[in-house]
Order: C-alpha cells, then sequence, then structure tokens
C-alpha cells in the first residue's frame, strides 16, 4: 500500500514538473495534457496502439524488476532486446514455415539470444564478481555493433542500408483479427505474449521454490549462503530469465510494432524498464500497469505535439523527472510519516531507509 | 606502421581528452563514496550548456575565442548544477546511488533535447567555429615526440592535462585528498576523526559534475561542433575507464588512452590499408569486450573505494 502511495506521488510530481515545463516554453499545461490523453485513448485505434507501445516497456520492465528481486542491476536490457530482435528477424527473414510455427520459432529464438546476452554478465558476476552493471552496459555496445554489422552484412533492405528487409506478413506478430479489433492500431500478438509473462512471472516470484531463492539471494546473499543455497547458480539463472524477458521485448519492438530492425539505435525501453520496475515496486502487476502508463505518455505526445508547440520530448522528461521522485522516495516517505505525526500526536519512529545497492 | 600511428596519434588523443577529464570526475565521486552512473547525462548536459552558451556568444563575439572558453565554463557550472540533484538524492535523501544516476542520465537526455528543440526546432545545436589544432612551434620540430605530441594539438589538451597533474597532487598530496580517500574507504572512521563526511562526498559529486560538464563541452568545441542530444556512451566508456584504470589518475589515464586510440583505429580502419583487413565489427567491439576482460582480471584486486555506493550511516561501525 505504501509503495503504491509513493509510485502515485511520483507520478503527481513528475507531471507536475510537466507542466511547469510546459508553462516555462509558453504552452499551457492543461491544453496540453488534455491533447495527450486524447491522443493516447481518444479511439479505439489510439487506445490499441497506446498498449502496443506499452508492450515492449512491458518485457524490459519485468525483466529489470525481475533481476532486482536477486539483487541484481541489468542495465542491459536494450543490448538484450537488439539480440533477441536480431535473432527473431534472421529466423523470420530466413526460414519458411507456416505462420503459427515460424512464429513459435521466432519467440523461442528471441528468448534464448536475450537470455544469451545476459548469461555472459550473469557468468561473470558469479564466477569472477563483476559487477553487473558496467558488464551489462558493455553488453549492450557489443550488441549495438553487431547489429550494426549483422543486418546489412545478411538482411539488408531493398532501399536503406540502415535497416533489414522487410518481414513478410507470415512473419510478423500482426494479426488481422487484432487489427480489425483495434480499428487498423498496429496493436499484436506481443501483448497477449506480455500479459502471460506477467502471469508466469508472477507465479515464479511468489509461488516457486525458485522464486523464494532468488528473493532470499537478493536479500542477503550471505545468509541464503549460510542456509545451504547455491548463490551463484541463482545469479545465473536470474539473468538468464531476465535477458529472456528483454529478448522477448525485442520480438515485440521489432517483429510486432514494427517489421523491420534499423542499425545505429539503441533501443530507449531497455532504461524504460527500470522506470517502470522502480514504479511498479518490483511488483509484475504494478510493472504492467507503469508500463501502460509510460505507453500512454508516449503514444499521446505525436497527438499532442501536431496540436501544440509543446515537443514530444516532455514525455521522456517527464518519465525522466518521474524516475528521480521514486528514487528519492525516502523524501515522500518522511513527509507521509510527518503527516502521520502530526495527526497522531504519537512518536513514531522513522521510515526503515534501505541500505544503498552497490 | 609507424606513418599509421603517427597519423592516428592526434586523433586519438583529441578522443581522449573528454574521456579523461570525465573519468577524472568519476574518480572524485567515486572516491568520496558516491558511485556516479550519471556521468553520461552530465556530459551530455556539458555539451548542451556549452552549445548553447557559444552559439550565443559567436553572434556577440565573432572569431574570438574567448568565446569557446566561457562556453567550457558555463558547461562546468551547468555540470555542477546539475550534480547537485544526485548529491541530493544520494547523500541527504539515502536514495540509492545507480538508480539516482539512472534518473540523472534520463533527465538529461530528454531535457537538453526539449530545450534545443525548442530553442533550434531542430534539436541540434551548431556552434560556428571550434578551436583550430595548431603545431606548437619547436616542440612539434623534436623527432618522434614531436609528431606524436606536439603537431596537430589543440590548447584544451594541455589545460586537461594540467587538470591531471593538480588533480593528482590534490588527491595524494592534500589535506583534502587525505580526507576525500577516507570518506570513500571508511566514511565511519572519518567522521570518528571529525571530517564532516557529507560535505565531502559532496565536494567529490560537485567536482564529477563541473569535470563530466567539461568533457561534454570538450567534444563540441573540437571534433564534433554540433550539439545532437547525445554523447554516444561516452560517459558509461568513461566510467569504464575507471574501473579499468583502478580508480587512480594515472591509471585512468592510460585506460582512457587506450579507449581512445581503439576507438580511432576503429574509425580510420576503412582508410588505412594495414587496417582494413580486420573485419570493422572486430575494430569495434575490441574496447568492450577488452574491459570486459580486464575486469575479471581485476575482479581479484579490486582497488574500488570501500564504501562505494553505500549509504553513508554514522551509526554503523
Amino acid at each position: 500500500m505504501r509503495t503504491t502511495i509513493v509510485s502515485l506521488l511520483a507520478v503527481l510530481l513528475g507531471l507536475l514538473a510537466g507542466a511547469l515545463l510546459m508553462l516555462f516554453i509558453g504552452s499551457n499545461p492543461i491544453e496540453g495534457y488534455s491533447y495527450l490523453l486524447q491522443g493516447g485513448l481518444k479511439n479505439i485505434e489510439r487506445i490499441g496502439n497506446t498498449l502496443a507501445t506499452a508492450t515492449p516497456i512491458i518485457f524490459t520492465g519485468l525483466s529489470v524488476a525481475f533481476a532486482f528481486r536477486t539483487g541484481l542491476f541489468n542495465i542491459g536490457a536494450s543490448g538484450q532486446m537488439l539480440i533477441g530482435g536480431l535473432v527473431a528477424t534472421g529466423i523470420g527473414l530466413t526460414l519458411d514455415l507456416p505462420k503459427g510455427i515460424l512464429l513459435l520459432v521466432m519467440v523461442l529464438g528471441g528468448l534464448l539470444g536475450g537470455a544469451l546476452w545476459a548469461f555472459i554478465p550473469g557468468l561473470l558476476k558469479a564466477r569472477f564478481n563483476v559487477h553487473e552493471v558496467v558488464s551489462t552496459i558493455m553488453m549492450n555496445w557489443i550488441a549495438y555493433w553487431t547489429v550494426y554489422y549483422v543486418v546489412p552484412g545478411y538482411f539488408k533492405g531493398e532501399f536503406l542500408e540502415t535497416e533489414s528487409r522487410k518481414l513478410p506478413e507470415s512473419a510478423s506478430l500482426k494479426v488481422p483479427f487484432l487489427s480489425e479489433l483495434f480499428a487498423g492500431s498496429y496493436v499484436n500478438l506481443g501483448l497477449f505474449i506480455a500479459v502471460i509473462a506477467v502471469i508466469i512471472v508472477a507465479f515464479i516470484i511468489n509461488k516457486t521454490t525458485l522464486g523464494y531463492e532468488l528473493k532470499a539471494v537478493g536479500f542477503n546473499r550471505y545468509a541464503a549462503e549460510y542456509a545451504g543455497m547455491q548463490v551463484n547458480r541463482n545469479i545465473i539463472l536470474s539473468m538468464l530469465i531476465s535477458g529472456g524477458l528483454a529478448g522477448l521485448g525485442g520480438v515485440a519492438l521489432y517483429t510486432g510494432n514494427a517489421n523491420t530492425i534499423q542499425i545505429g539505435i539503441l533501443p530507449t525501453q531497455g532504461f524504460d524498464g527500470i522506470a517502470v520496475a522502480l514504479l511498479g515496486a518490483n511488483s509484475p502487476i504494478g510493472v504492467f500497469f507503469a508500463a501502460v502508463f509510460f505507453g500512454l505518455l508516449y503514444s499521446g505526445t505525436g497527438f499532442m505535439n501536431a496540436m501544440t508547440e509543446i515537443p514530444p520530448e516532455i514525455a521522456n522528461t517527464i518519465i525522466a523527472i518521474i524516475i528521480y521522485f521514486a528514487a528519492t522516495s525516502v523524501l515522500i516517505e518522511r513527509l507521509i510519516a510527518k503527516g502521520k505525526k502530526k495527526r497522531s500526536k504519537e512518536d513514531t519512529t522513522g521510515p526503515v531507509v534501505k541500505k544503498g545497492e552497490l | 606502421m609507424w606513418t599509421v600511428i603517427e597519423q592516428i596519434f592526434p586523433y586519438a588523443i583529441i578522443f581522449t581528452i573528454p574521456l579523461l577529464i570525465t573519468a577524472l570526475g568519476g574518480l572524485f565521486s567515486e572516491r568520496s563514496g558516491i558511485v556516479n552512473i550519471g556521468l553520461e547525462g552530465l556530459m551530455i548536459i556539458g555539451a548542451f550548456s556549452g552549445a548553447l552558451s557559444i552559439y550565443y556568444l559567436q553572434g556577440i563575439m565573432p572569431n574570438n575565442q574567448l568565446a569557446l572558453w566561457i562556453g567550457l565554463l558555463v558547461a562546468a557550472i551547468a555540470g555542477i548544477l546539475f550534480s547537485l540533484l544526485h548529491a541530493f538524492a544520494s547523500i541527504n535523501l539515502s536514495a540509492n546511488q545507480i538508480i539516482s544516476g539512472t534518473a540523472i542520465n534520463l533527465i538529461a537526455a530528454a531535457l537538453t533535447v526539449f530545450l534545443a528543440r525548442n530553442i533550434t526546432g531542430s534539436g541540434n545545436i551548431r556552434i560556428l567555429s571550434g578551436f583550430k589544432p595548431i603545431d606548437i612551434p619547436i616542440l612539434s620540430q623534436i623527432p618522434v615526440i614531436g609528431d606524436l605530441f606536439f603537431t596537430k594539438t589543440y590548447p584544451t589538451t594541455w589545460f586537461i592535462l594540467a587538470v591531471l597533474l593538480i588533480s593528482t597532487f590534490a588527491l595524494y598530496k592534500t589535506k583534502f585528498g587525505l580526507r576525500l580517500r577516507s570518506c570513500g574507504e571508511y566514511p565511519q572512521a572519518a567522521e570518528a576523526a571529525g571530517v564532516n563526511v557529507r560535505r565531502v562526498r559532496y565536494t567529490g559529486v560537485i567536482i564529477s559534475g563541473a569535470f563530466s560538464g567539461l568533457g561534454g563541452a570538450l567534444i563540441i568545441v573540437t571534433y564534433a561542433g554540433e550539439f545532437t542530444g547525445t554523447v554516444s556512451g561516452l560517459g558509461f566508456l568513461a566510467l569504464a575507464s575507471l574501473i579499468f584504470g583502478q580508480w587512480k589518475p594515472f591509471g585512468v589515464l592510460g585506460a582512457t588512452f587506450f579507449f581512445g586510440f581503439a576507438s580511432t583505429i576503429a574509425n580510420v580502419s576503412q582508410v588505412i590499408p594495414e587496417l582494413s583487413a580486420f573485419p570493422p565489427i572486430i575494430l569495434k567491439i575490441f574496447p568492450y569486450v577488452v574491459t570486459l576482460i580486464a575486469l575479471v582480471i581485476f575482479s581479484k584486486s579490486s582497488q574500488a573505494p570501500k564504501a562505494a555506493g553505500e549509504t553513508f550511516d554514522s551509526g554503523k561501525r
């Protein structure tokens, strides 16, 4: 309950800061936000697009949150997305199979690609105690350059050097019944896979021995070790699952929302994943709602930008400010505690301050 | 091969300097006990504010190098102001320093493009002219060394090297340096000895802000000439250099030069016959792979400040 309040207050403060920025550049924030809401929710197609925009972020949010539960900071979701998307695109452009089977192979390929990319930092952490923040950042750039040379080398587009060939209809997560249901939106099967992933991850974390062990390692790896848990194996496993989830995010982004993979871009959804995990308090359901909220901000800004003078980068700015407030949640918690103190006039002890992560 | 090295050496140095000063900033922050992965964002802030102020100043005083130096100063100040966000979050509010740093990165990237878009319409800010590389008279005539170090050199290069020397001196030979390092190793002991840990840590983060801001602006006034909303991961590379260089000023110098040299080789490999035999992808990922290997090698004997990343709790002994 408390974490929900903190998240909502962080969102509120972020939106407030966004409003101040709009005022600063001489625009009307009420008008801006109303166009933003309309842009994301006005009709069934826009709602579909909002959900589609949210889909990769649900995956990366789950990815970061899952690793976080084990005390690992996976900052490499972007790279894992790239590799997952590259593998899925490669399969989609190479294999000639019926749509259902092809999609299954692509999704599995993307999952494995992302998992493999996260396996390396996981292994380095478990075996050599190399800090995963630095190693995943390095892996991001290795993925960036891999895509940069593999796509033009093997899957070059007909007209553009900078992107892959377009995926055929049979290799796209877009399916006619969904597109029709949402009046031509680019919402796709990725959303369904994301919802399934939310449920599975919630089940693993809350109901299985594995989930319990992972959380135990996250709380205190020495205590977990003392209790007989295989800490190193759990660290690697956690990174594998986390990377697999991010890889699926890449599949959703490049073979669902888009039908090509572009070079020279580290997908920002990887970093949004950190934000979403934080805002969703590392719970799968929380991640889902936070991601949909981000999807709304992103998909609404296009319309807002068309109707007003406010640049679309306001969405990123608001999100970044929300993260800052979520990170400094102690401030909010102190305010809540102060409020309670005033009301009850009882001497309450301060909020428990968590020790730094590193 | 020697002519190749002679040719690319000046470019390698140009590329090294922004990395060096940023990593040096990170060194001050981490030595004081605050992990700062917001270096990338602070560089972007520096690049933005530097480009913006130079853009306006060059309108008022064309063909005057003073505009560039003022731009660098503005960038350092902007870096300081922005780094205060990180300092406040991680020192006063016990925030997770990695998350706070990530927030700094995200805010910087989004806010600068947002503002630049409002100012120029395109989100890019181009300055009229940057520093011109010059051959230093007499010294550039010295065989070997002259060609490597004193031809096509920028005044900023020498300025940053001076900062490196002063920083090393400050870190190891002054009371301030001793206090800074002790706050990163064992802050409770430092506090018991009468050191104001929080103030020292603020100083460390502020220095990292000033240096990274400077680093970002140096990209604009030397090789880039334009703010485009990103510094292409140089801040993260600076962070890697810091670890690679084992949190020591001259280690950092060596690590950043390695990255500068490796990146330059990768960038020019296509036009140099001796290098075109290597596939470009190998040259591009080389620095990152080497960093991973170096991390493995150093993991046993890491010289990391012991309290870096930990919230200071004066009750903990």
